[in-house]
């Protein structure tokens, strides 16, 4: 067809108005244009509490006007649509200004329900929607000490989350006798309401209120149907959603009795040219107030308007989130309602944990679920509740602790019509579809799919799925590096040392295949160095090196570096104490104690950082390794120099671990400690290599672990000399920095090794595999061939050429910017960029 | 909006670094990010990471995968082919591409 576009028109800019647009703008032949109240863009509400975390619009927001440019859609903020002509099928902004259509999509969207108590007009009371009402409640938070919610449901909660984390005293006060009544039974949500306050918020149930007065302590005062009170300074409701729906009041579209326009199964309102998505459409006499159906209504409505037959059907109110950091979930009838229904519930108070299953009277299907604490089988109990997958002779079995065999719901039980990822509604189906259309891997399904790219809560099913379906095919799952190297790092390492290949150019030309990329380069500049410890910025190798180790360096998230000088086992003169606290000043560096014993200096420019190390240097001092997948610090007490219990010299030990395995360059980063006595002070046993002093040597424990997964560490040997401890060290290490994959510490490598620690046992005391002598050897090198990188590099003219931001300028970066807290530097974030004074409303710095 | 583009001469050759970037500032200060790919080829970017919001592109590994080379932004590693700007990441972002030359041993960029 070559006549005219269709014109639609959107009023409304939210995450449903926004989907709709990126929906209809991919079918040619159609000119939009989207009319939105607000003054920006779509951006993202159900994330709209990390506002206070330090998330700022621009990374909120969904779309941008150059993305709207781009795909050819028209758009006008501060644009109220006040009228519509169904007849004449144009509608009317505030301004005047009028826009004709063929077709109308109302995506306005809801409003916060403010219950009609006298006094909530006051200042200081608002509601949690907008971005615009965070920056109201940040300004309120600022003045004030104590917040209440007033709503103890979903909404409500984020909201009591917010005022937390902007440190006021948080109440939330509800009318029902519990916390989120919609989605949690009874006894789910006393346990979600003894967390909450666990947490510090406190919760008032059963309170209404009749009247917000002036208070004594704080701003307000309300008072309770009850009698009781409650002294605040800023109040948010969040007693529910209301659909904005006044256009189709006005303008006679159908509206349900309790609000809401009206829409049947293609979306369409009750004017054939009129569609209406998300939370101001009334389905089925339902609002559904959860962002999923808004896009599966936007994709219905775009698909009526080219001609296609897809039907709104309603949609699964299951939900998992974590409010506060605590895990709640639920699924379908949570409450029970179904005559004859049964449930099973698990409690365990200690670990606060509540789980209950509601199955069908026949004890077939599972029905509804309520999870708090854990909710680690939320997935697969929900794949059992939509696909209705006959249960397993005990269901119970499906929420009790595993002992042992626990029934899991195999991905092969799945239907191809279940959903895997509930946000862009791919089922099942669509991902065997994507891998016979030649997909090989998960990141192939994922950009053909798009499953896993909203929420991200279903990539773990979505990898299972994949992962099921492409063995089902034959292929084998790959531990190839990467798509240069058809071999595991394992294999590279070895084909490097037998080789004796010493270049990635090298390597890649025998062994690999096309430039490399941001795995394969970085594994084996680890790899190269070591086997052969060069310098890492050497000409051949300068190019391989990661983020940080590329500058030397750990780059921040504004493109400053940190700046970290060794101090082994934590041991510090005072007068090189002074050096760093000259240099921290004289370059205004953010300066704070780690928690490896010794002191970081944040916010150097990368052109600042040679000047800073020669200063450092000159002093006696040399490179942390901060930066580098190598031996971070050894940990250390005092020991027997100065405490009364120690039993060795721990401080002497630390340091003589320190300066032996500086530099060791590994498939991740390693940590040690070294205690004095079994009181364990250096926490020893979460480090990679620990060690205890006793009576009469050292117990050595390997591959503790801190961070993200703690792992307490293995009890190796007792009572180790001197000498045989390092051997054991020198020999542990050099195996796991041959044989573990890249970026894989000493804990999850040693869980993941067939034989464990026996195994490992066996190869470093009794030198079962006959290599030991070669693994000292090899250590031996990397120790005599030893050089610090800073000082090398301060000496190359050719090096520090590369330390600065211009090749053809000396300027400096003009967007790195500062602001001031807590009297030192920190990075300013968002709009203080503009206004170049901090503006975050958190201030704990004590009065 | 600005004037007219033009050639811009910005360092001799030998200053770029072989399958590794610098950064040169334009007459209208905006950071290109110049990666020298092999032993011939120059390209240019914009420096501004979109997703990390800094001026660090140059600082950023080269990489490339089915025959597109990209740079990987040394912040959260999302991938810009360097020809095209656009990112493989996510398809609703791109930077800003420019030409370059060698003129008597001197790189140009047009911008």
């Amino acid at each position: 067809m070559s006549t005219q576009p269709q014109k639609i028109v959107v009023v409304g800019n939210g995450m449903v108005g926004h989907h709709f647009v990126d929906e209809m703008a991919k079918h040619e032949g159609y000119e939009i244009t989207v009319l939105s109240a607000e003054d920006r863009l779509a951006y993202d509400r159900v994330h709209l509490s990390e506002y206070f975390s330090g998330k700022t619009a621009d990374d909120l927001a969904m779309t941008t006007p150059a993305y709207y440019n781009e795909i050819g859609v028209n758009f006008f903020t501060n644009a109220k649509v006040t009228n519509i002509d169904k007849a004449a099928k144009v509608v009317t902004t505030e301004a005047g200004e009028t826009y004709a259509y063929d077709k109308l999509v109302m995506a306005t969207g809801s409003y916060p329900f403010v219950p009609p108590i006298p006094g909530k007009e006051r200042d200081h009371c608002l509601v949690y929607r907008t971005i615009q009402d965070l920056e109201d409640i940040q300004a309120s938070a600022k003045a004030g000490k104590v917040g209440v919610v007033v709503g103890g449901g979903l909404l409500g909660l984020e909201a009591a989350n917010a005022l937390k984390e902007l440190g006021l005293q948080t109440h939330v006060v509800e009318f029902a006798p519990q916390l989120m009544g919609v989605q949690l039974d009874k006894d789910g949500g006393a346990l979600l309401r003894s967390m909450i306050e666990g947490i510090g918020v406190q919760v008032h149930t059963q309170k209404a209120t009749n009247e917000i007065v002036d208070g004594e302590e704080c701003v307000h005062r309300m008072n309770f149907a009850d009698g009781s009170h409650l002294e605040t300074d800023v109040i948010l409701f969040s007693a529910g959603i209301r659909p904005y729906d006044n256009l189709a009041r006005e303008f006679d579209l159908a509206v349900g009795e309790r609000g809401g326009i009206v829409v049947d199964n293609y979306c369409k309102t009750s004017d054939e040219s009129i569609y209406a998505i998300g939370e101001c459409a009334l389905w089925n006499n339902f609002i559904f107030g959860l962002v999923a159906p808004g896009y599966t209504m936007a994709k219905v409505t775009a698909d009526n308007i080219i001609g296609g037959e897809r039907q709104f059907t309603g949609a699964d109110m299951s939900t998992k989130l974590k409010l506060m950091g605590m895990d709640v979930g639920s699924i379908g009838d949570a409450h029970a309602r179904t005559e004859g229904c049964k449930s099973y519930v698990y409690s365990n108070e200690p670990d606060q944990i509540y789980k209950k299953i509601v199955v069908s009277p026949d004890g077939k299907e599972l029905i509804g679920a309520v999870l708090v604490g854990d909710t680690s089988e939320y997935d697969s109990l929900l794949q059992y509740a939509l696909n209705g997958i006959e249960l397993p002779e005990n269901p119970d079995g499906l929420i009790l602790p595993s002992s042992g065999e626990k029934p899991t719901l195999g991905v092969d039980a799945l239907p191809d019509t279940a959903t895997i990822c509930s946000c862009l509604n791919v089922t099942k189906g669509d991902i065997i579809a994507a891998i016979d259309c030649g997909a090989v891997d998960v990141g192939e399904v994922k950009s053909s799919t798009k499953a896993a790219t909203g929420c991200g809560g279903c990539a773990a099913l979505l990898k299972k799925v994949t992962d099921h379906e492409l063995e089902k095919r034959g292929v084998e799952i790959s531990t190839d590096l990467c798509e240069h190297f058809a071999y595991s790092r394992v294999e590279l390492f070895h084909i490097v040392q037998a080789e004796q290949i010493k270049t990635f150019d090298l390597l890649v030309e025998k062994h690999g295949s096309g430039l490399g990329c941001e795995i394969c380069k970085p594994a084996a500049a680890s790899i190269l160095a070591s086997v052969w410890n060069d310098y890492i910025l050497k000409p051949d190798h300068v190019s391989l090196q990661d983020t940080n180790d590329i500058f030397l360096g750990n780059m921040q998230k504004d493109g400053t570096y940190s700046v970290v000088p060794r101090m082994p086992g934590g041991e510090v003169t005072p007068d090189k104490l002074i050096v760093i606290g000259e240099v921290a000043k004289e370059y205004n560096l953010y300066t704070k104690v780690t928690g490896g014993q010794r002191i970081d200096l944040f916010g150097a420019r990368v052109d600042q950082l040679p000047a800073i190390w020669k200063r450092l240097i000159d002093a006696g001092m040399e490179t942390g390794h901060a930066y580098g997948k190598s031996l971070r610090t050894v940990k250390s007490c005092v020991g027997s120099t100065w405490c009364r219990y120690g039993q060795q010299d721990s401080m002497a030990m630390a340091i003589y671990l320190e300066d032996r395995y500086k530099g060791l360059r590994s498939p991740h980063k390693i940590k040690f400690a070294v205690s004095g006595c079994t009181r364990e002070c250096a926490e020893a046993q979460s480090k990679d290599i620990g060690i205890i002093a006793t009576e009469n040597g050292w117990n050595l424990y390997v591959s503790g672990n801190g961070g993200m997964k703690p792992r307490h560490g293995d009890l190796f040997a007792t009572d180790l000399d001197d000498e045989t401890l390092i051997k054991y060290i020198d020999r542990y290490l050099m195996f796991y920095v041959r044989t573990a994959d890249r970026l894989t510490r000493t804990s999850v490598w040693l869980d993941n090794l067939e034989g464990g620690l026996a195994y490992m046992e066996k190869i470093v005391k009794d030198d079962h595999l006959g290599i030991n002598a070669e693994l000292e050897k090899q250590m031996q090198n990397v120790v005599d061939t030893y050089q610090c990188e800073w000082k090398t590099t301060i000496e190359s003219e050719e090096q520090l050429k590369r330390f600065r931001q211009f090749v053809n300028s000396d300027t400096v970066d003009g967007n790195i910017e500062f602001v001031t807290e807590r009297d030192q530097i920190r990075p300013a974030q968002g709009e203080e960029k503009k206004y170049g004074v901090k503006i975050q409303a958190v201030d704990l710095t004590p009065a | 909006m600005t004037t007219e583009n033009t050639w811009q001469t910005i360092c001799p050759t030998s200053d770029l670094v072989k399958n590794s970037g610098v950064c040169a500032l334009l007459a209208n200060e905006e950071q290109v990010a110049l990666f020298q790919v092999g032993n011939d080829t120059v390209y240019a970017v914009s420096n501004f990471d979109p997703f990390g919001k800094a001026n660090v592109l140059y600082r950023g590994l080269i990489g490339e995968t089915k025959g597109d080379i990209y740079v990987a932004s040394p912040l959260l590693k999302q991938r810009f082919v360097l020809n095209s700007g656009v990112c493989l990441d996510d398809d609703t972002f791109a930077i800003k591409t420019y030409e370059t030359r060698v003129t008597d041993g001197k790189l140009e960029i047009f911008g």
